[in-house]
């Protein structure tokens, strides 16, 4: 049984404008998923409806094995405990260390003895290699290892299911190689099922099980990573190559060049 | 053409005025929940407590430091006034009860929404911003309980301490002025100050005062900074309007509180 069904849905912020259309997709336990397409395209409004933050308009969503529409705010909670997510940027707790960021999740609902939870921190910092970072605040790391501060804070109460929200953006290429291993490893030695959302489409391919490719707001390839490299679809073909010209055009939409230089 | 303008006009009027009270009719639904959803604040008394140094203990110093000067201008500006008619040993009440029953409450209530209330507004309109609120949310924490509650209830246990330190400080720029350095003697000073001011007329109305300050200045910081922009532009309007709303809210409701405490001939 898939842990998240996504069954016709659409979904608009103004009912005139929907920013999903009719979008299906099963996630298979255990998989990597790539969700991808440009930006705006309505791939972290899925995210939002698959982290129950958005109802979709039309349609179901299946997560963890309840629809979304049926839970209340305390069954939405227990949920999300099933569930850990990694923000663009971190989203780190300014005003707490690096320890006590990952610390939180257990503390808020664990009743754990001090030396537990110990642990459990210096475990999980491990895990991303930066136990000996424990003591920092967060203005004192760098971009990279927010984010993997964060990663590691998200998988604090073994979460089934990992949601990552344009988890590359802005990282170095050593930063970026440590992120692509870790969602790998993390999902693989936790049984965790993991989403990213993104839209650096090559990098995202090599550690991926399976992609959606979405545009305008509707899933339009979906298969593994070798199918989409060689997808036939115009637009993915642009995308996955990064053609500046295709059916994305180069040009925003403007009068006749001559006639706005009054040439003609 | 002159009807279709002033249509549009009074248009935009109740459009104005609907928008403004279903702001304070959202403010207030916040309250409610922000209220029902403090047992994690209150539980956990140490989040709030957190929350009274950062409010409180940081805002000592300005409170202490305008306490004292506004009681020294207070001495000098009434022994002024007081010797012509020759109650100069009065000095000692006369500031006592304008910081006990007025200034303390209303100035510290100023100071406190400058310096206190646009930090709430700006810190929790920044978690905002950072995608902290909504982290929250997703490790299946209500933001509300576990961030806004703990800042609202330690504004509001603030806020009556300041107004008593402020006035303490006051008072005891008043004496140095009044008794050190213009020289009215020390024990009219004090005894008159002593049998003049009274606990519940004064102090306690003083206290009722800084606590319904205290509740209004932090519920409009803790509410603009939940419901702003998530924007540097955003934050930085919700600032500037919680330190104009509560401003006025505190004028506003000095004067409210003073009607119906100070009248009547308690005094």
């Amino acid at each position: 049984m898939p842990i998240v069904e996504i069954k016709n849905v659409s979904f608009g912020y103004d009912p005139a404008r929907p920013v999903l259309r009719d979008i299906n997709l099963a996630i298979a336990p255990g998989a990597v998923v790539g969700i991808m397409g440009q930006s705006g395209c309505g791939k972290t409004t899925l995210l939002r409806i698959i982290m129950g933050a958005y109802l979709p308009s039309r349609g179901e969503a299946h997560v963890l094995g309840r629809a979304t529409s049926s839970l209340d705010t305390a069954a939405l909670y227990e949920m999300r405990r099933r569930m850990g997510m990694l923000f663009q940027f971190g989203a780190l707790f300014t005003d707490m260390s690096v320890y006590e960021n990952v610390a939180f999740p257990l503390r808020e609902h664990c009743r754990l003895p001090g030396s537990l939870e110990h642990d459990l921190v210096m475990l999980k910092l491990q895990a991303v290699g930066l136990r000996g970072a424990a003591h920092l605040m967060p203005t004192e790391l760098s971009g990279g290892m927010a984010r993997r501060v964060a990663l590691a804070r998200s998988i604090a109460l073994d979460p089934q299911l990992i949601l990552y929200d344009e988890p590359f953006t802005g990282l170095d290429p050593i930063s970026f190689g440590v992120i692509v291993r870790l969602i790998r490893s993390l999902n693989d030695l936790l049984g965790a099922t993991s989403i990213i959302v993104t839209h650096d489409v090559q990098e995202a391919l090599d550690v991926v099980d399976y992609v959606y490719f979405m545009a305008g707001g509707r899933v339009i390839a979906e298969g593994r990573p070798d199918d989409i490299r060689s997808s036939p679809e115009p637009f993915v073909n642009q995308f996955v190559n990064g053609r500046p010209d295709g059916p994305v055009p180069f040009h925003y939409t403007a009068p006749a060049y001559a006639a706005d230089l009054e040439l003609a | 053409m002159e009807f279709a303008g002033f249509r549009s006009r009074l248009e935009r009027l109740g459009g104005t005025v609907t928008s403004q009270v279903w702001r304070i009719g959202y403010a207030s639904r916040f309250l409610a929940y922000l209220v029902l959803h403090s047992g994690t604040a209150l539980r956990r008394f140490r989040l709030t407590v957190a929350q009274v140094y950062f409010a409180g203990v940081l805002s000592l110093v300005i409170i202490l430091v305008s306490g004292l000067f506004v009681g020294m201008v207070l001495a000098l500006q009434g022994y002024e006034t007081l010797q012509r008619f020759g109650a100069s040993e009065s000095l000692g009440v006369l500031v006592a009860l304008s910081l006990v029953r007025e200034l303390g409450p209303v100035v510290a209530g100023l100071l406190f929404a400058s310096r206190a209330g646009s930090a709430i507004t700006a810190e929790i309109g920044l978690m905002k911003a950072t995608e902290q609120i909504s982290a929250m949310e997703m490790m299946a924490v209500d933001p509300i309980a576990r961030v806004v509650a703990p800042r609202f209830w330690g504004g509001v246990i603030s806020m009556p301490l300041l107004a008593a330190l402020f006035s303490a400080a006051g008072i005891f720029g008043g004496y140095l002025v009044g008794v050190q350095l213009i020289g009215v003697d020390a024990g009219a000073f004090w005894s008159q100050m002593q049998a003049a001011v009274d606990v519940r007329n004064d102090i306690l109305n003083g206290v009722i005062k800084s606590l319904v300050f205290g509740i209004a200045v932090t519920w409009i910081s803790v509410f603009e900074g939940y419901d702003a922009i998530p924007t540097a532009e955003g934050v930085s309007r919700a600032t500037t309007r919680t330190v104009v709303t509560s401003s006025l809210a505190i004028l506003a409701l000095d004067f409210v509180l003073t009607a119906l405490m100070f009248t009547g001939g308690n005094h």
